[in-house]
């Protein structure tokens, strides 16, 4: 059976979504929200738990979780790229 | 939606109907034990509190006193008290009283352990028959107020447990229900997004100085909360800043207005969202809530927290598939299915307001049919003199 990767979305504002399982760089996620479910590709290997971009998101813009902004992005952020504590920053 | 409770003489609606038996100070737990151990159908609340406190901190254990005792959940009450210690039984006493319900009193120091123990039982078991009275009838959603809380919280709590009770509250507001959550703890880094959902620019000061106020006395000892935080195990789990961590937690709150920030133990004064000051340790915690007329909780968990309270029925949810097998007597709402199905947090939601209707009904939950209820305490946050 071929392995899917699922990420859901937590607030129709995110452009982020958090891995329901792991991904290999390169694999298809299966991505859940509110309104139905739609596939981006894995840039690089995300672990359960972690987030990945659902678009691009510029240096400087705010990266959004719950609907609410939960840093900034300190480098351009590809779709598909794994958002963790290497490009993305607290604002406190 | 309806469920069905025990309306009291001051309109307000148990979803269980116990003689509570109240010890006013921890000196008097071990009568209390050996009465509620003898007479089936009612409920100790051993504390260790209600003596030799700081000023506010005994203004604190009195009004928790007073809100188990008017708890809708509480047909009849039992005061045990030792004679000397700080809390004042008969003003306890007197405040209970007010809400219309039978309230019983026995000072240890005037009768002895032997015959403070006859008189309780034979107490407790009128007050049991005069209980029996109330029947459960239908009452819509609006009679409920909820407690939510989170507890030996893992990946999965902030993914799907946590904002699946989120659109749960949410439904019960819409209602005209009330919840109170709080956990000051959990709430840093996210104040501000909670000081945006207050209903005035008074509230929203209040939400910020609460946490405010934590951080400058947890400094004072030298610890740096918002420093420490997200912990490097929270960052293995996925968690990049302290704003997610603490959304995360206080996504359980859901998304609606918060009327106002209560003291811990307060009632809320009308319908809606309130944010109770209250530290995140289970056993303190619930209390706050109950005491402010809570009759059931909402208790998101990952790893597995088992306990529940002694006078209000605990609703564990939890979306981790391990515990939820592994766990499986202690876990009442399993939405694992969020990670391994992909299920809607929705769908999950759904099945999270059925089982609290059930449980307001009169269905058990795993820790009342484990009998993991027992332990309780206060909040204290002076010094034990």
């Amino acid at each position: 059976m071929k392995k899917v990767s699922r990420a859901i979305v937590l607030h129709e504002r995110d452009n982020v979504a958090t891995m329901l399982n792991d991904v290999d760089s390169g694999e298809e996620i299966e991505v859940i929200s509110q309104y139905g479910t739609f596939k981006i590709k894995a840039l690089n290997r995300i672990p359960f738990g972690h987030k990945v971009s659902l678009r691009v998101i510029r240096k400087g813009e705010r990266v959004v979780k719950y609907g609410e902004v939960i840093g900034v992005a300190v480098k351009n952020i590809q779709k598909g790229e794994h958002v963790h504590v290497h490009n993305l920053k607290s604002m406190f | 939606m309806e469920f069905q409770g025990f309306e009291r003489e001051n309109g307000e609606v148990g979803v269980r109907n116990y003689v509570a038996v109240i010890p006013t100070v921890g000196c008097a737990n071990e009568v209390v034990e050996e009465i509620t151990g003898r007479v089936n159908g009612c409920k100790a609340l051993l504390h260790h509190q209600g003596c030799c406190h700081i000023p506010s901190d005994l203004e604190t254990v009195e009004r928790v006193l007073i809100g188990w005792g008017r708890n809708p959940n509480v047909a009849a009450v039992l005061l045990v008290g030792l004679g000397c210690e700080g809390v004042s039984i008969d003003r306890v006493y007197d405040e209970i009283s007010k809400s219309k319900k039978p309230v019983e009193k026995i000072v240890i120091q005037e009768n002895g352990y032997r015959k403070t123990v006859e008189k309780g039982v034979e107490t407790v078991k009128k007050l049991l028959e005069l209980a029996k009275e109330s029947k459960r009838e239908n009452f819509d959603l609006s009679k409920l107020t909820i407690g939510v809380k989170c507890g030996a919280s893992d990946t999965t709590s902030g993914i799907a447990s946590n904002p699946a009770v989120g659109e749960v509250i949410d439904k019960i507001i819409e209602n005209g229900g009330t919840v109170i959550f709080g956990e000051i703890t959990e709430i840093i880094g996210a104040e501000h997004i909670l000081a945006k959902r207050a209903v005035s620019s008074e509230v929203s000061e209040k939400i910020s100085s609460s946490v405010k106020e934590l951080e400058k006395k947890v400094r004072s000892l030298g610890i740096d909360l918002r420093g420490c935080n997200p912990t490097p195990g929270n960052i293995r789990g996925g968690l990049s800043t302290i704003e997610e961590k603490s959304l995360g937690a206080i996504v359980k709150g859901g998304s609606k207005k918060i009327r106002d920030v209560l003291e811990y133990g307060e009632k809320p004064t009308s319908s809606g969202l309130y944010v109770m000051i209250s530290p995140g340790r289970e056993i303190e915690f619930l209390t706050g809530p109950v005491a402010g007329g809570a009759q059931m909780i909402l208790f998101t968990t990952g790893i597995g927290a088992p306990q529940g309270y002694p006078i209000a029925p605990v609703i564990k949810i939890c979306g981790n598939p391990r515990t939820c097998s592994r766990l499986h007597e202690h876990i009442d709402v399993d939405v694992s299915d969020i990670i391994t199905e992909g299920v809607s947090v929705q769908k999950a939601a759904e099945r999270i307001l059925e089982k609290a209707v059930s449980v307001a009904s009169g269905e058990k939950t795993k820790a009342e049919l484990i009998g993991y209820d027992k332990t309780v305490d206060i909040y204290i946050r002076g010094m034990i003199l």
